[in-house]
């Protein structure tokens, strides 16, 4: 397993770390949850990668068929993309929230409104 | 044959019952579901509690599936103590949180401010149950994702960006957790708890293994708020409804820290996470900062609900400082602490709760004489106080002894000396609200103000009598923290 075979991962690797600064470096809320969703969608590569099994194909028995994906990972990992599903709603929906709240979206106009207030 | 489902209906009670609440709507019928369900899950936790202590562990294999494979529920003598405290907590809060949504919720959706406390509850029982690490995950953001919804519907706007914070923190906390559950499925192929614990060893401690388990401290760090990473806590404790508060801060942050401990002791073993890593020093040196600078920052606040949120961020120290012992009686102590804090935290945000209910406001300068306008409510911030500091004759008192007891079995003095003197500037903080309540004249216009009412006094004394109780018959609980932590160290039995 050189760089190539370990290609999925440094994928991995790169979105997490994409959305991991996103979410540290703009004021932007929304921009921020876009963050979090890639950060997020990272985790699914990883878990989907790990069930890929090198000639294996969907896990459903069939003729001359020997080899199969493990189907756990992918299975486990769409429950976690319900979660990140719900995780987005929720943060948007926040968002509305304080965009009526404040008249803005941007997280040091916030803050400035906070100090004042 | 209900005793043998205990369990399961243990979570799907609570969970039932949360879109149940929905469908009734009615004005009175939600409340009284939301609090049955409560209750009956308190109930089953005692009953399981009890059966846990007569006859050891009790394993419930869900749809008959078993375990590895299936998702196993596991409950040990940690789990069923946790639960205990979980569903306990929350049956007194469900019984005040009527009266003080009065002021700080439109009556009319009611009904959704229970279903998402049944949920957060779901969540929290699960997570606490369960002996499947991906289901933890599951049932982690189920509580999670509810507690973003209670703590948004603060009366203040400022709530709505606290709960947007803690989604953010909170979810990259939540996210750490799948990563090192994922990598750990990667190097031993299981998710059950117990099994990973069996199958670790064999598969080598490479370094797969030490990622995930660096992915899973960071992941509940955060969500238990160690500092550094309790930035998202003050904001959210300050700015929630205070029943949200009391329910949150005596829940939420304990089941993080069972988390914690599951995954360092049952998953990693006490071996592997202390000795080949060197995890108990940095976890030490971050409990004591955290004793010492939240606490310190707490003294320097102005809104009173603000200052008991750095309080809990100061006492999830000591919960640390016990476990960073790595000894069974440090491990005691944080156990023994995670019982009362909760009692102590829920009782004093209860009281938050009572004050902004006739105030409408909990600045420091309302608490001008209330001590002789509020007796009843002032009385139970001082007994809360007493057992916050750690005064003897309450249940604060005996956490903070079987740690000063672990750390001079440890030959560590210098630790229990630091207990102490991060004890008195608990003394400080709480002597600041003491003072204004009790030695200042009330400003005037303040003649109107009266004692809370009845419904939200009784849940309140109820928490602070069990203070009081459990600081004199400490039996009950530092015996089940005792053997709890035992069977932490030498696995599962």
């Amino acid at each position: 397993m050189g760089f190539v075979g370990l290609y999925n991962y440094w994928i991995v690797v790169f979105l997490m770390m994409a959305g991991f600064y996103i979410v540290i470096a703009r004021g932007n809320l929304i921009k921020k949850l876009v963050g979090l969703n890639v950060f997020q969608a990272s985790v699914f590569v990883l878990y989907i990668s790990m069930g890929k099994v090198a000639g294996g194909t969907a896990p459903i028995i069939g003729d001359g068929i020997t080899t199969y994906s493990n189907p756990l990972p992918h299975v486990l990992i769409l429950t976690a993309i319900v979660v990140g599903v719900a995780t987005t709603a929720l943060g948007l929906a926040l968002v509305v929230r304080i965009n009526r709240a404040y008249g803005t979206i941007e997280e040091d106009d916030i803050h400035e409104q906070d100090e004042e207030s | 044959m209900i005793a043998t489902h205990l369990p399961v209906l243990q979570v799907v009670v609570p969970l039932i019952a949360a879109p149940t609440c929905i469908l009734l709507r009615g004005k009175n019928w939600a409340f009284m579901l939301a609090l049955l369900a409560t209750w009956a899950a308190f109930a089953m936790s005692c009953m399981l509690l009890a059966r846990v202590l007569d006859d050891g562990v009790i394993s419930y294999e869900l749809g008959g599936w078993a375990a590895p494979w299936g998702i196993e529920y596991r409950i040990d003598l940690v789990n069923a103590y946790v639960l205990v405290i979980v569903s306990g907590i929350s049956s007194a809060v469900i019984a005040y949180t009527r009266q003080s949504m009065l002021l700080e919720f439109v009556r009319e959706r009611e009904y959704l401010f229970y279903s998402s406390y049944l949920l957060c509850l779901t969540g929290l029982l699960g997570v606490t149950i369960t002996g499947d690490a991906f289901n933890l995950f599951v049932f982690l953001e189920i509580s999670s994702l509810s507690s973003y919804v209670l703590i948004s519907l603060g009366p203040d706007r400022r709530a709505l960006t606290a709960a947007y914070q803690y989604l953010v923190m909170g979810t990259i906390g939540a996210t750490f957790i799948v990563i090192g559950v994922g990598l750990l499925y990667h190097a031993t192929g299981t998710l059950n708890m117990v099994d990973l614990g069996a199958r670790l060893p064999a598969a080598g401690y490479d370094r797969v293994v030490v990622a995930a388990f660096a992915f899973l401290t960071i992941g509940a760090a955060l969500k238990l708020a160690l500092f550094p990473l309790h930035l998202w806590l003050p904001n959210a404790y300050t700015y929630a409804p205070s029943s949200v508060s009391a329910f949150l801060a005596a829940t939420a942050t304990k089941v993080a820290v069972y988390i914690l401990l599951r995954f360092f002791f049952t998953v990693f073993g006490a071996e592997f996470s202390f000795e080949t890593l060197p995890t108990a020093v940095p976890l030490m040196v971050l409990a004591i900062i955290a004793m010492f600078a939240a606490s310190t920052v707490a003294i320097f606040q102005v809104n009173v609900k603000r200052l008991l949120a750095y309080s809990s961020v100061a006492q999830i120290g000591y919960m640390i400082l016990g476990l960073s012992l790595v000894t069974v009686g440090g491990l005691t102590a944080t156990i023994l602490h995670l019982f009362n804090h909760a009692l102590m935290k829920g009782a004093l945000f209860l009281v938050m709760g009572c004050v902004y209910y006739r105030l409408k406001s909990v600045h420091i300068d309302g608490f001008a004489g209330l001590g002789r306008r509020m007796p009843w409510t002032m009385a139970a911030f001082v007994a809360g106080g007493l057992s916050l500091i750690g005064v003897p004759l309450t249940a604060g008192f005996i956490s903070k002894w079987q740690l000063v007891l672990a750390a001079l079995d440890s030959g560590l003095w210098w630790i229990a000396l630091l207990v102490v003197l991060s004890s008195l500037l608990a003394v400080v903080y709480v002597w600041r609200v003491v003072e204004k309540a009790y030695f200042e004249p009330p400003p005037a216009g303040h003649d109107k103000v009266e004692e809370a009412p009845l419904s939200m006094l009784i849940p309140t004394w109820t928490l602070v009598c069990a203070n009081i109780y459990f600081g004199i018959d400490a039996e009950l609980t530092v015996g089940v923290a005792q053997r709890a932590a035992v069977e932490l160290f030498g696995g599962v039995q």
